[in-house]
């Protein structure tokens, strides 16, 4: 039993972790420099003109009319009707698991009204957690609307056109009401910050003990890859869990970023998505073979990380390609996580579908990372 | 080869090969180290004998060849090779941020010693560094770090102890008392493999080994080896001797002059010759000439030289 896992061994090596990174003074600032200066750097959002958004209709009248105004919406490029639901519950959950980004709600008697000149209003609920994201296409929808009286009817509804807004649209904006950005771009700094610091931190920590030849020392005593993997990515679990309640403090402090879901949930969102992010560091660490080459490959896993996994641009206005790739990183699951958690108030249920992704990247990243570590000076 | 044969060797390799790149490292080196030897392993820089250290103790897998340490398989059992063996690397690398007693502390706990602080502080007293034993290690001198990763590479008692250069850069007292250590340690049955430079501790060695571009080029006593090149050797006193030594090299019976200070060792294997041509050249000159014994270090150079004009010929 000693043979494949010894505590004592395991212990003593996140002991040394941890004396070697209490004199570290320049990692030690990283972890507390490196939160504040994302935070100072991307308080502000980078606005674009995201289109192809998921809408679901939830038509409870159905008429010549409505179908012209549904089609008049797709053609506006904006909006992709990806659903056709029945209750506005349904709706809601749509709207809180993040499948779609709008929901829009027809009334029962919407035609009937119109026709008689009641200037009936149509309903739509925008995800709004995200400005940058619905804002263009909310800003376009009274437009298209007129556009469909104007000139897209026809037969008995013809006498309307040419009329001023027969009908209205009002636009529910839900979880950030206030179209704050920074509601937004806070908690997703949270994924962002623990990526490049701990891929970065546990990138080093392995190439560092090649580079200054103590591997081989390591190496020649009997101590396990396991034991050695997983004794050096504790320090950093706690360092992530540190970064992770400054980001929350100074979002909450600060920018008055609203708590909706449970603070629980975060921390057990932030824990798995810290391990993800050891996985790969250890992962880089034991294909690098210095310190410098651990940076760079960092550097290359950071760029798609911050770029295309939706805190920077809104996902959806991502090409297909680019969605694809954001599709296999855990920071895209994670920001999704985070946001869903304080701005949606998302429940188990709902944060589902983006936890078990990472949980999968975490299990192939840690088969690898174990199996590339070499035994040997090879 | 018989079991109880094996029994008596700490390192027994056969016909160990390594390639790095198309750069053949380790060429074809067998080596039988007794038990409770002090082994001494020679070369000039690059020939090897890092390489085939780590070989022995797991660290690194040979393309082909086996072997045994401490009677375990070197391909098989490097987990409990490593458990009995202290392998002091030639670079230091116990962990600089890390203070004297922690590095010995965690090294304690690795090999899971039952009595860890006891030995951790009996060593700490030992090597006389109790005092400033929260020290940093990156902090101290090359002497007092060399002294350090011979303690830490012992702490858990193994049988075997691998030493990689061990005193290169240490003045020469401390020196001494390494090797004074090193003597007491093979008297209590440890065997020892130590790669040097210097020709005097080659001297203190029980047996030796002389490796040049990963060719192991001759083994056993220091006596044999001087014995089977056949080398006969004149010294001459004297300045100047750049000049001589050129003039003696084109001489018949001479083979090899090395030049030691304000002496030179001239060599040959054929007496008559050699004996002819230094008191003729010496004589011109007015210089002393003596009989002297063949050292290691001249029969070192001598088949180091051999060796060379082989692989040139090969060319
Ligand atoms: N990991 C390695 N990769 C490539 N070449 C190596 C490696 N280790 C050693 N070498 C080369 O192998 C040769 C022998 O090196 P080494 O065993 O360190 O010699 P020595 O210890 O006798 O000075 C040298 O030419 C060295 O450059
Ligand atoms: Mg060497």
């Amino acid at each position: 039993m000693d043979n494949f896992f010894s505590f004592s061994r395991w212990w003593s090596i996140v002991l040394k972790e941890f004396l070697q990174l209490r004199r570290d003074r320049v990692t030690f600032g990283m972890i507390v420099g490196i939160p504040l200066i994302q935070l100072a750097l991307f308080g502000y959002a980078i606005n674009t003109d995201p289109k192809n958004l998921p809408t679901a209709v939830i038509a409870a009248d159905q008429s010549e009319f409505t179908r012209t105004l549904v089609a008049a919406l797709q053609t506006s490029g904006y909006f992709v009707v990806t659903e056709q639901l029945r209750t506005e519950e349904e709706g809601r959950a749509a709207l809180a698991q993040g499948r779609v980004q709008f929901v829009l709600n027809i009334p029962v008697d919407f035609t009937r009204r119109l026709l008689r000149g009641e200037r009936p209003a149509l309903l739509l609920e925008a995800d709004a957690t995200d400005p940058a994201a619905t804002g263009m296409a909310l800003g376009a929808i009274n437009q298209i609307a007129q556009t469909v009286v104007m000139r897209d009817v026809t037969g008995s509804l013809a006498h309307l056109a040419g009329k001023s807004s027969p009908f209205e649209v009002r636009v529910h904006r839900l979880y950030n009401p206030e179209n704050n950005s920074q509601f937004n771009t806070v908690p997703g700094l949270m994924g962002v910050v623990l990526t490049m610091t701990l891929v970065l931190m546990t990138g080093l920590a392995m190439t560092r003990e090649r580079e200054r030849g103590t591997m081989e020392n390591l190496l020649a005593m009997p101590v396990r890859p396991v034991e050695v993997v997983t004794g050096k990515i504790v320090p950093y679990i706690a360092i992530g869990l540190i970064q992770s309640s400054i980001i929350l403090l100074a979002a909450w402090l600060l920018f008055r970023v609203p708590f909706i879901g449970s603070l629980f949930a975060v921390y057990v969102a932030a824990l798995l998505f810290i391990a993800a992010n050891l996985t790969v560091g250890i992962m880089l660490s034991s294909v690098a073979q210095n310190q410098l080459q651990a940076m760079q490959m960092t550097m290359f896993y950071f760029m798609p990380n911050i770029l295309l996994s939706g805190f920077m641009f809104p996902f959806r206005g991502m090409p297909q390609w680019a969605q694809a790739i954001g599709n296999v990183l855990p920071l895209t699951y994670f920001n999704r996580l985070i946001r869903g958690i304080l701005l949606k108030g998302n429940d188990w249920i709902d944060l589902w579908p983006n936890l078990w992704p990472i949980a999968l990247f975490t299990v192939v990243m840690m088969v690898i990372a174990v199996k590339f570590y070499r035994r040997t000076l090879d | 080869m018989s079991a109880e044969e094996s029994d008596n060797f700490a390192i027994d390799v056969r016909s160990l090969n390594k390639h790095f790149g198309d750069k053949h490292v380790v060429n074809n080196v067998s080596l039988q180290v007794r038990r409770g030897e002090i082994f001494g392993f020679l070369g000039p820089n690059g020939s090897g004998k890092t390489t085939s250290i780590r070989l022995m103790c797991g660290l690194l897998t040979p393309d082909s060849g086996s072997g045994t340490c401490l009677g375990y398989d070197i391909h098989t059992e490097s987990d409990k090779i490593k458990r009995e063996v202290g392998y002091m690397t030639q670079k230091f690398s116990y962990w600089d941020d890390l203070t004297i007693r922690e590095n010995l502390d965690f090294v304690a706990r690795m090999y899971g010693m039952p009595n860890r602080r006891v030995a951790v502080e009996k060593t700490l007293e030992d090597l006389g560094l109790t005092t400033r034993a929260n020290q940093l290690t990156g902090t101290l001198s090359g002497g007092w770090k060399q002294r350090l990763a011979l303690a830490a590479c012992m702490l858990h008692q193994p049988r075997l102890l691998l030493l990689d250069e061990p005193t290169a850069g240490v003045d020469p007292t401390a020196r001494r008392d390494f090797w004074e250590e090193l003597h007491r340690l093979a008297a209590q049955g440890i065997s020892v493999l130590v790669s040097t430079h210097y020709m005097d501790e080659a001297e203190r060695c029980h047996k030796l080994a002389y490796i040049a571009y990963g060719k192991l080029l001759a083994q056993g006593y220091a006596a044999d080896i001087v014995a089977e090149q056949g080398l006969h050797t004149w010294t001459i006193h004297g300045e100047h001797l750049t000049e001589l030594s050129d003039q003696l090299r084109c001489a018949p019976g001479v083979d090899q002059t090395v030049a030691f200070g304000a002496a030179l060792h001239v060599s040959g294997r054929d007496a008559t010759q050699l004996e002819k041509s230094v008191h003729e050249i010496a004589a011109a000159r007015g210089l002393r000439v003596e009989p002297s014994s063949t050292g290691l270090e001249d029969v070192f150079i001598y088949i180091m030289s051999r060796s060379q004009d082989n692989i040139g010929a090969t060319h």
